[in-house]
């Protein structure tokens, strides 16, 4: 990988105690690299040290990127690849699956974030108030994000299953109406979410809770001599407090829910009861590995990506400011 | 952070009878139901693995398996040929974290204490990389691994299909590089008037002090490749090459409800073990990286 170590070392270096002249020696050839030969040799030894990642991320993430502009305007027919202009985003726009997985998708952003956001946020409060078994509960509400997530769906599939399911069985014992779960076309998505939660929200809890952790106490002590009561204290010191990382976090969660495939491909095989749970992503596999038409997955990526950009440049802006 | 930190509530409210009265019934209500909700599924997997296939399908279900059946966890071992999931999945792991480790710690610390020329532009084509969402470039990805350019290979079934592009986490080179960033000058020129090597002086000078921030990105790299699955899904079509994951999604229909809960419980004990013994420095590292992507 490097280059064996030579005498590239300034000369005023202090080698008193040092037995090990060779550091001072000259090279075998009888004279020192110059100024130029130096800054080669290092640079030469910073890039061999690059080029592995540099090699992986141009082949697997630079040339893909640029190849999934290049195929949003490509047609591949029989082994021959021809420009097809806008015709592929035509396509796309005109397809009435395109406005049902995006509403479907919105929906699912919607009720994630009513979900994935506030209730990590309401937990962490709840920690930080307690003053046991804190290290045991924190333990708790990771567990799920570590499971294979083929575990926790199939898991919960069984727990929806409308006749011998757990749900349905508590409801029973409730006195509340039996669902139809992931059956039907009103309770797929929200049902799907559920357990998208359950699943994903160890991660956000830990970090609204280490926030939680940085505010200073006497904030506090300074809002209940102003009178105010656990209500105000959350709204006019916790909230401010965690300003930042809340609008991070929830920058963070639109730009991951709006990509989410994996909960309902698992759990309602993707297009669920009428296409209720069909997602962006999902229709941008259909396309792809169902229909083999990479042109207008590729023009749906892109539409994907240009939304998606907005919320990344919102946050990288957003996170330069937390590191102020 | 201590229990000594002043929170929302007043010490002197908690003091209070009224104060006491409310924290315990708060504490035993969110002990309960956070017990209930996060532990009971696992219970729920692990028991019901047990039951007889009559029991597992009885109205209303039993809390306790009434006769224990550990052979469903045997039968599902064998007929859904787990160990050679198993093995593979652990074989994709290994083999990314061992790519993660080499690749992504050498870059982190050639761009962080080496500074070549455009040193920075590729850091930042990097975390770019970052703003993509994954998703996006599923379908050039899974163009490309089926024939690689220049290589002209295909790279589909081959472990290298999740090795090579597992090497592309901007987000552990970000981290790397960070943590690269505070390793003091001094020690590396103490290293280098020694005369080590940059490649001696990062081995045995720099990775030993790096010990959490490498803890942190096996585990992430770890336990990244035994969760994903869209992409081991589209890129090991064949049977016998598979993920977990995968290998159990499509297997699923074909066995009885109990054998298959009985697996998904097997799948998952390795990545719980995982947590629960390095379960402080995920903690730690969630909280230190998590802030910033």
């Amino acid at each position: 990988m490097s280059a064996p170590s030579a005498p590239t070392l300034p000369t005023s270096t202090p080698a008193k105690s040092r037995s090990r002249r060779t550091v001072r020696r000259p090279a075998p050839d009888g004279r020192r690299p110059g100024r130029a030969g130096r800054a080669l040799r290092r640079n030469l030894t910073a890039h061999g040290f690059l080029i592995g990642a540099v090699l992986c991320f141009g082949f697997f993430s630079w040339y893909p990127m640029v190849r999934e502009v290049l195929l949003a305007f490509q047609k591949t027919e029989d082994g021959a690849t021809t420009w097809a202009g806008w015709s592929n985003l035509n396509y796309v726009f005109h397809d009435p699956a395109f406005w049902q997985a995006w509403r479907n998708t919105l929906l699912f952003t919607a009720l994630a974030l009513l979900l994935g956001f506030a209730v990590p946020f309401v937990i962490a409060l709840l920690l930080n108030e307690l003053r046991h078994a804190r290290g045991y509960l924190r333990l708790l509400v990771y567990l799920p994000v570590m499971l294979p997530p083929v575990a926790s769906v199939l898991l919960f599939k069984n727990f929806y299953n409308p006749e011998y399911g757990l749900f349905n069985r508590i409801f029973e014992v409730l006195h509340l109406p039996q669902q139809q779960w992931l059956q039907s076309t009103s309770t797929s998505m929200l049902s799907v979410v559920i357990a998208a939660t359950w699943m994903n929200m160890g991660g956000a809890t830990l970090i609204y809770l280490a926030a939680l952790q940085g505010i200073p106490g006497e904030l506090y002590e300074a809002a209940e001599l102003d009178g105010a009561g656990l209500l105000r204290k959350i709204w006019h010191v916790t909230i401010p407090q965690t300003r930042l990382i809340l609008s991070l976090m929830l920058l963070m969660q639109i730009i991951a829910t709006m990509q989410v495939f994996t909960e309902p491909f698992l759990l309602t095989g993707g297009a669920g009861p009428e296409g209720s749970t069909t997602t962006v992503v999902y229709l941008i596999y259909q396309y792809a590995f169902n229909f083999g038409n990479y042109g207008s997955a590729a023009a749906l990526g892109l539409v994907l990506l240009v939304l998606l950009a907005v919320f990344s440049a919102g946050y990288v802006r957003l996170s330069r400011a937390t590191d102020e | 952070m201590s229990s000594s930190t002043r929170t929302l509530i007043s010490p002197t409210q908690l003091a209070s009878r009224r104060g006491k009265i409310v924290y315990r019934t708060v504490l035993a209500l969110v002990l309960v139901a956070f017990t209930l909700v996060f532990l009971g599924p696992l219970y729920w997997m692990a028991s019901n693995g047990l039951k007889s296939t009559e029991e597992f399908a009885q109205i209303p279900p039993t809390a306790f398996p009434h006769a224990l059946h550990p052979e469903n966890y045997k039968s599902a071992w064998d007929v859904m040929d787990l160990s050679h999931l198993l093995l593979n999945t652990l074989w994709y792991a290994f083999g990314a974290l061992a790519f993660q480790l080499v690749f992504d710690v050498a870059a982190a610390y050639s761009l962080s204490k080496l500074r070549p020329v455009l040193g920075n532009v590729i850091l930042g084509m990097m975390l770019a990389t970052l703003m993509i969402p994954a998703t996006v470039l599923v379908v050039p990805q899974y163009l490309t691994v089926l024939d690689v350019p220049i290589f002209e290979r295909n790279l589909l079934n081959s472990p290298w299909v999740i090795w090579l592009p597992s090497v592309t986490n901007a987000f552990n080179i970000f981290l790397l590089k960070r943590f690269f960033d505070s390793v003091p000058q001094e020690l590396l020129d103490a290293s280098a008037i020694d005369g080590a090597s940059q490649l001696r002086t990062l081995w045995s000078v720099v990775l030993p002090i790096s010990r959490p921030i490498l803890g942190v990105v096996s585990i992430f790299a770890i336990v990244g490749v035994w969760k994903d699955f869209l992409w081991p899904m589209l890129t090991l079509p064949d049977p016998t090459k598979q993920t977990l994951n995968v290998g159990i999604y499509s297997l699923a229909s074909g066995v009885p409800e109990n054998w298959l809960v009985a697996a998904i419980a097997m799948a998952s004990v390795p990545t719980l073990l995982i947590f629960l013994i390095f379960q402080r420095n995920i903690m730690s590292g969630l909280t230190a990286g998590g802030l910033k992507g």
